[in-house]
């Protein structure tokens, strides 16, 4: 009777035992569908048979002890740029350069729009280098790409096959944007795959996904015209727009009209016409590969009996053009610098760039010979980036970073279908227009990106004895500073602060029994934290 | 700003999802994606065929919202996606050039069924539960609808359709703008995208809209929160979502946050499913399964009033005979399975399907599929159709050809918006077509 510890073991078994409903309840596992398995789960008697399915989810629940992911290591912070640069350093810039503050807020939104947000320790670093050596830190970071802490699994452990299973692909580019030292690199890769979209729904081959990333990691901050010439000679984007099917007897306009109007020159804009359209496929006729059922697609080549040797007239140059020629001509259109600048620019910057600064890019970029490195620079040294307004976070740059933020490794297949959810499943963007950034949120992916916080927490949520144990005097604003200390003090707006405030001092509002009053204040830090980085503040930067 | 693009830079439409289906897939996954969006949906998207809980389940919940919606005429769109060939669909036979237009891709004189309205044109057989509904005088034929100086590009043709005039600077769907006028502030259901994206004819400046790909699964679950705070923590993500900010992108995602928070309490009577009336039989596949969920949306009184489905793969630059076939006719069975479950829920003449793709394929074939082209076919079904055919079939031969050697409009798509916001949605269609008065509407509703 006087013995402490046995009385507290006692309250904690009969707490459990009143929890044991509730606790099971919201414990809905979303899971994917098997086919028709499924319809047949639910076309006989499909109240009852769906009751005792959740029965089943909750007594295996019971059994198994939540699964505790370890913490990952920290990555590298970017490291300053060449190595033991002085504080005076600057990078080259034609048009304006931010001289406010740089502090740990502006390092970390350079961090979202450049990279994948900051792990933590990451925003004090860059912040103590100042602007131009961060921004040196992320565009010309030094020796090779390396990764830290655990390599990607499934949900068994097992290393993933991102060549051959479903999903893998996805997974593997997404544990290369959690774990690299060099963010940008990643984020490049990231842009030229929206840039040049290519989906595997239309090529079905993950080998050849794959190949074509590895090709927009290559030229990540290189020369834009050396990236469409490659593209233009990569087996993903060949059977993607039909170069394969273009052929001297027949030629088909797929991949001619894209190139020029989503690649390099813009629809409506009298770049070119119609019969450019028609004279450029004859110059890019030749391609063919073969297939094989042990191999699918291989060999790809150009044949010259397949191409089409006369001469083409293409934005009112005549030649007997060939494929590297359509592409070059496309880079050294007049009208393709401005168009690159634009586009270049609104992947880092919602708002256009003023017709001066678009000058001076243009002129930038045309004399390096179609360098991307230096308008990149000139773009994040911007005051726009750093005073302007928010942009919305991608669905996979908002999940990578959070991953980052958890220190949480690639441990489960349930990324591919909740990034699906959300907007943006790798390897299959909607269309060759790439993912629409202006429209990333709507009803079903914003519940898609609630999905995503909720799974990223999963493993981490207090529950057992941290909610018997919870302090029972915790105030609502020790409550929200504790979230905001978990998820490393993210930046928050007084209404969001204000928001999660109320909720703090509602969620123990009211008569609470004793075990409730340590219970809730536990089951409230659970849903701050998901609150807080689910909340706008966090989907945008 | 409900649905605004929270950045200036907005492109022209949003694209065709599948736009270069290209072979079978040979190798690696073997997953088309089709199959791919039955595997990751397909949980709740098999539900919609299934007999599962009866209307009565969620009627209770929804009293209010279906006082409102009652009698509310409901229009849906469904957009074609990649540019439907129109030339299959009604193939001109009768016309002396087909043959040779379309050496390998031509359907024989004797196949399909006779279209009533112009004895030079048959119905494909996959198109043959289009032709039964036309039989019935359900079906409004565009046999060319387009526009003048047609634009051969996905993205800036289907952006014309989407914001119901020829600017590529449009930034609000027609759809969109039609709920500005007359819709409601909080209603997101008003405007609908049934699929994984907002349909950009839905965009509006003003009020929300629903995107939800499956409507009987909408919750929001939390690890380790639950009761009393689990039902706190859903009040503070409407929170979330209402202070107002000068700065766009915050704004944007406020706006939607607090969208979401009101679908989740309108749909909160659909989750626990509902049916398909009894001799009803969708398709077993995405778009029958959608439309499945739509009808019975509609009959438990959910507060509707335009809807978007988009549906896609038809780009065919390639293999066109082997994959455009089975894709029509899957879509044009759901569509008569959608009309018959209408019919059987006494709802057929509250709603109006209006069929679309952003332009036909160029009467020349490639070899094995079909580039670009100019006008295509349309259609708008429904037991009010006027079931009369809108504008002509234009010809083939080199002068009834455009310069571009594609088909002729007969018809204008902003003359089809304007007869549908005047004669279904019954409202002045000039506050929402620049210029609707310069364009002919035609008669597409019976009085």
């Amino acid at each position: 009777m006087d013995d402490p510890v046995a009385d507290a073991a006692a309250r904690r078994r009969k707490r459990r035992k009143r929890k044991t409903k509730p606790r099971c309840q919201p414990r809905r596992r979303r899971r994917r569908a098997r086919g028709s398995d499924v319809d047949s789960l639910y076309a006989v008697d499909s109240k009852r048979r769906r009751r005792k399915a959740k029965r089943r989810v909750c007594r295996r629940r019971r059994r198994k002890p939540i699964r505790r992911p370890p913490l990952q290591p920290v990555p590298p912070a970017p490291a300053p740029s060449p190595p033991g640069a002085p504080p005076e350093f600057r990078l080259s810039s034609p048009v304006a350069v931010w001289s406010g503050p740089f502090g740990v807020r502006e390092a970390e939104r350079l961090l979202w729009r450049a990279g994948f947000g900051p792990s933590p320790g990451h925003a004090q670093a860059l912040a103590g280098m100042g602007l131009h050596r961060a921004v040196a830190a992320l565009t010309r970071p030094q020796g090779t790409e390396t990764f830290s802490g655990a390599a990607p699994t499934d949900e068994d452990g097992n290393p993933l096959a991102p060549e051959d299973a479903w999903g893998h692909d996805h997974l593997w580019f997404l544990d290369r944007m959690v774990r690299t030292d060099q963010p940008l690199v990643e984020r490049m890769t990231l842009i030229w795959h929206d840039w040049f979209a290519t989906s595997n729904d239309g090529v079905g081959q993950q080998n050849l996904m794959l190949g074509q990333n590895a090709l927009f990691r290559l030229h990540w901050l290189g020369s834009f015209d050396r990236l469409v010439h490659d593209v233009t000679a990569d087996p993903a984007m060949i059977v993607w727009l039909n170069l394969d099917q273009n052929t001297r007897w027949n030629p088909n306009e797929n991949y001619a009209r894209e190139l020029m109007e989503l690649f390099t020159l813009g629809a409506d804009r009298g770049a070119y016409t119609e019969a450019d359209v028609r004279e450029l496929a004859r110059a890019l006729t030749g391609w063919n590969e073969d297939w094989s059922a042990e191999l699918g697609y291989h060999n790809f080549r150009f044949v010259p009996s397949r191409h089409d040797p006369g001469v083409k007239t293409v934005f009112g140059k005549s030649g007997a053009f060939g494929w590297e020629q359509a592409a070059a001509m496309c880079v050294r259109h007049p009208l393709h610098a401005s168009f690159f600048v634009d586009k270049l620019w609104s992947y880092f910057i919602p708002v256009p760039p003023s017709a001066g600064d678009r000058a001076a890019l243009e002129r930038l970029y045309v004399d390096s010979g179609w360098q991307v490195r230096p308008v990149v620079e000139a773009i994040l040294l911007h005051p726009q980036l750093h005073s302007g307004p928010r942009m919305v976070k991608p669905p996979v740059v908002f999940l990578a970073g959070m991953l980052r933020a958890l220190r949480r490794a690639i441990d489960t297949e349930a990324w591919t279908w909740l990034c699906e959810g959300a907007g943006q499943y790798l390897f299959h963007p909607p269309d060759v227009s790439g993912w629409d950034d202006s429209r990333w949120l709507d009803t079903s992916t914003v519940r898609g990106r609630w999905e995503l916080v909720g799974y990223a927490l999963r493993g981490r949520e207090l529950e057992g004895d941290a909610l018997d144990d919870y302090d029972a005097a915790e105030s609502p604003e020790q409550a929200v500073a504790r979230a905001r200390s978990f998820w490393g003090d993210p930046q928050l707006t007084a209404e969001t602060a204000s928001v999660l405030r109320a909720f703090a001092a509602a969620a123990v509002a009211g008569p609470l029994a004793s075990w409730q009053q340590r219970t809730y204040r536990g089951l409230r830090q659970n849903a701050l934290r998901h609150l807080l980085y689910f909340s706008p503040d966090l989907q945008t930067s | 700003m409900a649905n605004c693009g929270c950045t200036e830079y907005s492109r022209a439409g949003r694209g065709l999802p599948g736009i270069e289906p290209g072979m079978p897939l040979p190798a690696g996954t073997g997953l088309t994606r089709r199959s791919f969006i039955s595997r990751v949906s397909g949980l709740a998207l098999s539900v919609y065929g299934a007999a599962s809980l009866g209307p009565k389940a969620f009627e209770a919940g929804i009293a209010a919202a279906a006082a409102q919606a009652a009698d509310q005429r409901i229009l849906v769109s469904v957009f074609l996606s990649g540019g439907v060939d129109s030339l299959t669909l009604l193939a001109p036979t009768g016309h002396s050039r087909y043959a040779s237009l379309r050496p390998t891709l031509a359907m024989a004189a004797d196949q399909g069924t006779p279209f009533a309205e112009d004895p030079s044109l048959r119905w494909h057989p996959s198109v043959a539960s289009l032709a039964t509904l036309h039989g019935e005088g359900k079906v409004t034929v565009f046999p060319a609808v387009g526009y003048d100086d047609p634009n051969q590009s996905h993205f800036t043709s289907r952006h014309y359709w989407e914001v119901g005039e020829v600017n590529p600077f449009g930034r609000w769907g027609w759809l969109g703008r039609y709920l500005d006028r007359h819709g409601a502030a909080d209603n997101p259901l008003q405007g609908l995208t049934l699929g994984w994206e907002l349909q950009p004819s839905l965009a509006a400046q003003q009020v929300p809209v629903a995107t939800v790909s499956r409507p009987d699964q909408y919750d929001f679950w939390s690890p380790g929160v639950w009761g009393a705070v689990h039902d706190r923590m859903l009040d503070a993500f409407g929170d979330l979502g209402e202070p107002t900010t000068s700065d766009g992108a915050l704004r944007y995602a406020r706006a939607q946050v607090e969208a979401t928070a009101t679908l989740r309490q309108q749909l909160q009577p659909f989750q626990s499913g509902y049916s398909t009336p009894p001799g009803v039989t969708y398709p077993n596949a995405e778009f029958g399964r959608r439309l499945a969920a739509l009808a019975a949306m509609i009959e438990g009184g959910l507060p509707l009033q335009v809807v978007a489905i988009e549906t896609g793969g038809y780009d065919t630059h390639s293999n066109q005979a082997q994959t455009l076939g089975p894709d029509l006719d899957e879509v044009s069975r759901s569509l008569l399975a959608f009309q018959r479950d209408l019919e059987a829920r006494g709802l057929e003449d509250r709603v109006l399907v209006h069929v679309w793709s952003e332009f036909g394929r160029r009467p020349q074939e490639n070899g094995s599929g079909t580039d670009h082209g100019a006008a295509g076919v349309g259609f708008v079904i429904g037991s009010r159709a006027s079931g009369q055919m809108v504008g002509s079939f234009p010809g083939l031969q080199d002068a009834q050809l455009d310069q571009a050697d594609n088909l002729r409009a007969t018809s204008d798509f902003r003359g089809t918006y304007r007869a549908l916001l005047e004669q279904w949605l019954g409202v002045d269609a000039a506050e929402i077509i620049p210029n609707a008065s310069s364009f002919t509407a035609p008669t597409l509703v019976t009085p």
